[in-house]
């Protein structure tokens, strides 16, 4: 067992983890943060993409006891307290969510896009979703909202 | 019933978001991977090495041995039992055959899905070998290996005809006389038109979570498209009274047919007995994909005649699906496709057979389209080849013979509602098809570009379904239906009928999860049937409860139930005399005292339209009686083919779909364009990939659906809306059509690109590459 400490949505969390133990299995496991899913646990899906220092990342990928220090936001940290942010108002919107297993990932994708371009344009948009599937959707609206929430963002 | 109402109320018609869409962009919905109870083990499911054999010996002794493992269960373990939808040829774990590799034989619950999957490695079987069979004619040989030596005694739940070796079901559909009207045809065109197994491939694999009580009761929740179907099913396999068993659904990552039929819900229940605590399965993505179920491969041979200027005289249809190892819902699945064969149009002489047919791989069954897509794809390319030979634009041949409201469908249903012309109308006029039909201009050099059309006709309706609506003493309500939502919106919609029935916001609907301790039963989810079953179940439900609270306010305003009337907002007043009118929730409070408790309106029905008829047609083997409203639309999709690589580029979609009424129109869309990506996958990148009896992509990193760059934005869907009469507020279904047209429309759009005309798919790069230089 390895110690770390993960900062996770702004909190700290000390825990003792095996070193083959992935940052997903730690979030839904060990934080009980299980709004990051689980879809192919090999980096194909991107259903349990969170953001690690700002950036998009596959936690089914990344090994937890590598993450201490870092930055770790998931799906339960977007939101200012029950107000959704941009985003997440806009996915409630548009009808971007069905089955709502890709959602969490779709978001923090989103999120990560428009923080770092706050006008993208629909293709650039489709681009930065295009490791996220959907197997709902079929991305029209799930491109809308993401489109609606960066109009919506002060440039 | 309130689609008479003049005025549509405003829960009706409007694009409202999903009731539990906070929780899922918050993360707070819970899917079954989600749930933990306390002291919680972990289940695995150990699948056959071997596609068909006889298992010799068990010896569970090493995986026993393994720390953290507390229970090994393996077939004879069980009480005897049968399991299968239309035909009783399963078990849970296998007692005495193996018929696939991924065929479940043992299971093992454990302190962690790892130590669990350890010791699967663990449990020793040996196999005698048997010779395999993986292809449907190589099947039906008289020398091929039998997969089920008593088939003929297995229970089966409709009046099954079967014959040849390995055939598990054969449906036969005829009218008119097709041998005879071949003379009066001035053309006839036939092909052979074959397509893959499709993996659902929902976001979420399936799953389940079991616990038993004290008193021996256990609860079972899953992701399931029917929670009265894994009660029924844990019943079956561990022998409990359905008494003894609580069936739950939770939040549910997709389902598409996937998560029709029970599986690993039994698997779990059976484990929480053995161990006496808590165990949850959760597949992998691998093990998902080799041991539940797929779409059915099939080979179909079109044959169809028509007149010089275009009209339709004969069509004969001819189709093998592959079953797999077991029957699941293959019987349905052919019957329904068979079923399907005529198509939307006005044809006068039609015979279409289909069998089913058991190979030593992977089974087969229900997915989004239940059988139509492998029809409409033989179908709809069929017709386009017969526009060409007839010189006629595609469009126009569909046009020309096109169903119409009074027409009936193959085997006599009279079709009442029916808008496809106008469907076709409108397609026709939103795709420019007329200019992009005559001069396909391709974006650059060494492209081509083509449009093609299919239409499509489906059904909702199918089986058994109830709600209860209850007026709460604040005089808002519960709405309790046992249908799962499976991520397409039902819950929403059902809401908004009942909203709309009685007059009232969405937000003062409590929507009750299903729960077969609480909910009324319903057969399930699936068939486009929510929305126009259960639907119109809620809405007889809440306009009993509109009538009761008439009754009782009655007594209050001392007035004539006929006097009083519903008013927007949720009051009931007497007609005429805008002033007086009382809150639902004053009526509500009188009824505890005059009427013993709150206000309850139930329902109970299937569909009770027409049926086939007898004197008409000729039908065997179809394991239906009647099926429900039927559905129409037509579909377009624009491409381009890259001329060096063979690859396509869909560029645009149009799919008109007439829904009788969009209860929801933007859960319709999201219907309607989610079908249609599916459609592509289909069409282009998904099939899933045997050696021998091996399925050798079972991953998304080999299984490709497409992502957000492998589709257009721009997809289209037109709402079509010609009331139902049987309809809530005049509604059907549409959530399978938006899948059913594409691979033909991409087929078609192939042929006017390139002249090239596939018959088989997917139509992938190097298959057109080569069909393209004359090498297919």
């Amino acid at each position: 067992m390895i110690q770390v400490e993960l900062d996770v949505n702004g909190e700290r969390e000390a825990l003792a983890l095996d070193g083959g133990q992935t940052l997903l299995d730690a979030l839904r496991v060990r934080l009980g943060l299980t709004g990051t899913k689980l879809g192919c646990n090999q980096g194909v899906c991107g259903s349990c993409t969170v953001l690690i220092d700002g950036k998009p990342a596959r936690s089914c990928l990344v090994l937890a006891v590598g993450c201490g220090g870092r930055k770790i936001v998931t799906i339960e940290g977007i939101a200012d307290g029950a107000k959704p942010s941009v985003v997440q108002q806009a996915f409630i919107e548009t009808g971007a969510v069905q089955c709502g297993y890709c959602t969490p990932g779709m978001i923090l994708t989103a999120e990560a896009l428009l923080r770092r371009h706050r006008r993208p344009s629909l293709d650039e948009i489709r681009e930065a979703l295009s490791g996220n599937l959907c197997r709902c959707s079929g991305y029209s609206k799930i491109v809308d909202a993401v489109k609606l929430a960066s109009e919506r963002m002060p440039v | 019933m309130s689609g008479t109402a003049p005025a549509a109320p405003s829960a009706v018609g409007q694009g409202l978001p999903r009731l539990e869409v906070r929780e899922k962009v918050f993360g707070q919905a819970l899917y079954v991977d989600d749930l933990v109870r306390p002291r919680m083990l972990h289940g695995a499911v150990l699948g056959s090495p071997i596609p068909h054999g006889r298992i010799k010996t068990w010896d569970k002794s090493r995986a026993l041995a393994l720390p953290g493992v507390k229970a090994v269960i393996v077939g004879p373990e069980l009480p005897a039992h049968h399991l299968g939808a239309f035909i009783k040829d399963e078990v849970a774990l296998a007692r005495e055959k193996v018929r696939y590799i991924g065929d479940a034989v043992a299971a093992v619950a454990a302190v962690d899905p790892a130590t669990a999957r350890q010791a699967l490695g663990l449990i020793d079987i040996e196999y005698e070998e048997l010779p395999a069979v993986f292809d449907v004619e190589e099947a039906q040989k008289p020398d091929a290996p039998l997969l089920h030596e008593n088939y003929e005694t297995y229970i089966k739940v409709f009046p099954a005809e079967f014959s040849g070796r390995n055939v598990l079901s054969i449906s036969t559909v005829s009218e008119g006389n097709v041998d005879a009207a071949w003379a009066e045809c001035d053309v006839i065109v036939e092909g052979v038109y074959e397509s893959p197994a499709q993996a659902h491939a929902y976001l979420e694999t399936n799953g389940a979570l079991a616990e038993f009580d004290a008193a021996g009761k256990v609860t079972v929740w899953s992701c399931t498209q029917s929670v009265f179907k894994v009660q029924a099913a844990v019943s079956e396999a561990l022998g409990l009274p359905m008494s003894k068993i609580r069936a739950i659904a939770t939040r549910i990552g997709g389902g598409f047919g996937g998560k029709a039929e029970p599986g690993t819900q039994i698997i779990a229940a059976m484990l929480a007995q053995a161990t006496g605590r808590p165990v949850k399965v959760i597949l992998a993505r691998d093990e998902d994909f080799t041991m539940m179920r797929v779409r059915h491969p099939a080979k179909v041979r079109v044959k169809t005649g028509a007149k010089k200027d275009g009209t339709l005289i004969a069509r004969e249809f001819d189709a093998t699906y592959d079953a797999g190892a077991y029957a699941d819902d293959s019987p349905g699945v052919m019957g329904f496709g068979v079923l399907m064969a005529r198509g939307p149009y006005r044809v006068p002489h039609v015979k279409c057979v289909g069998r089913a047919v058991y190979t030593n791989k992977l089974r087969t069954g229900a997915f989004r389209g239940f059988g139509n897509p492998q029809t409409a794809f033989a179908g709809e390319a069929n017709l386009d080849d017969l526009a060409a030979k007839l010189g006629l634009d595609p469009l126009d041949l569909r046009l020309k013979n096109a169903m119409r409201p009074g027409d009936t469908w193959v085997g006599g249903q009279k079709v009442e509602a029916c808008g496809l012309v106008e469907c076709l109308e409108k397609l026709r006029k939103a795709s420019d098809w007329d200019k992009r039909r005559k001069a396909p201009a391709a974006s650059k050099p060494g492209r081509k570009r083509g449009i093609g059309v299919a239409c499509l006709a489906h059904i909702s309706g199918v089986l058994a379904t109830s709600a209860i609506v209850r007026l709460l003493e604040d005089g808002s309500f519960s709405l309790n239906t046992g249908a799962v939502d499976i991520g397409q919106g039902s819950d929403t919609t059902l809401a908004q009928i009942c909203a709309g029935s009685l007059r009232v916001p969405i937000d003062k609907i409590n929507l009750v999860n299903p729960d077969t301790d609480a909910s009324p039963y319903n057969w399930g989810t699936g068939a486009s049937r929510v929305t126009y079953t259960v639907g119109r179940a809620v809405a007889a439900a809440s306009d009993s409860v509109g009538e009761q609270i008439k009754q009782r306010a009655s007594m209050i305003f001392e007035c004539a139930p006929a006097d009083l009337e519903l008013r927007e907002g949720g009051m009931v007043g007497v007609k005429g005399v805008p002033g007086k009118a009382l809150p639902y929730g004053a009526v509500a409070g009188f009824s505890h005292f005059v009427a013993g408790g709150p206000i309850i309106g139930t329902t109970a029905l299937m569909f009770d339209g027409p049926g086939f008829d007898p004197k008409r047609a000729l039908l065997r083997g179809v394991p239906f009686s009647n099926l429900g409203a039927y559905v129409f639309g037509v579909q377009a999709v624009e491409i381009e083919i890259d001329e060096v690589t063979g690859k396509i580029e869909v560029v645009e979609v149009w799919s008109a779909h007439d829904v009788g009424k969009a209860i929801n129109p933007q859960s319709v869309e999201g219907q309607i364009q989610g079908g249609v990506v599916q459609g592509i996958g289909y069409a282009l990148t998904e099939w899933v990939e045997w050696d021998g009896g091996r399925v050798v992509n079972p991953s998304f990193m080999d299984y490709k659906i497409p992502g957000a760059l492998d589709v257009p934005y721009a997809i289209h869907p037109i709402i079509v809306e010609h009331p139902e009469p049987s309809g809530p507020f005049g509604a059907k279904g549409v959530g399978e059509p938006g899948l059913i047209g594409v691979a033909p429309a991409i087929r078609n759009a192939i042929a006017h690109a390139t002249g090239v005309r596939l018959g088989i798919m997917p139509f992938t790069p190097e298959r057109l590459w080569m069909a393209m230089r004359g090498e297919a």
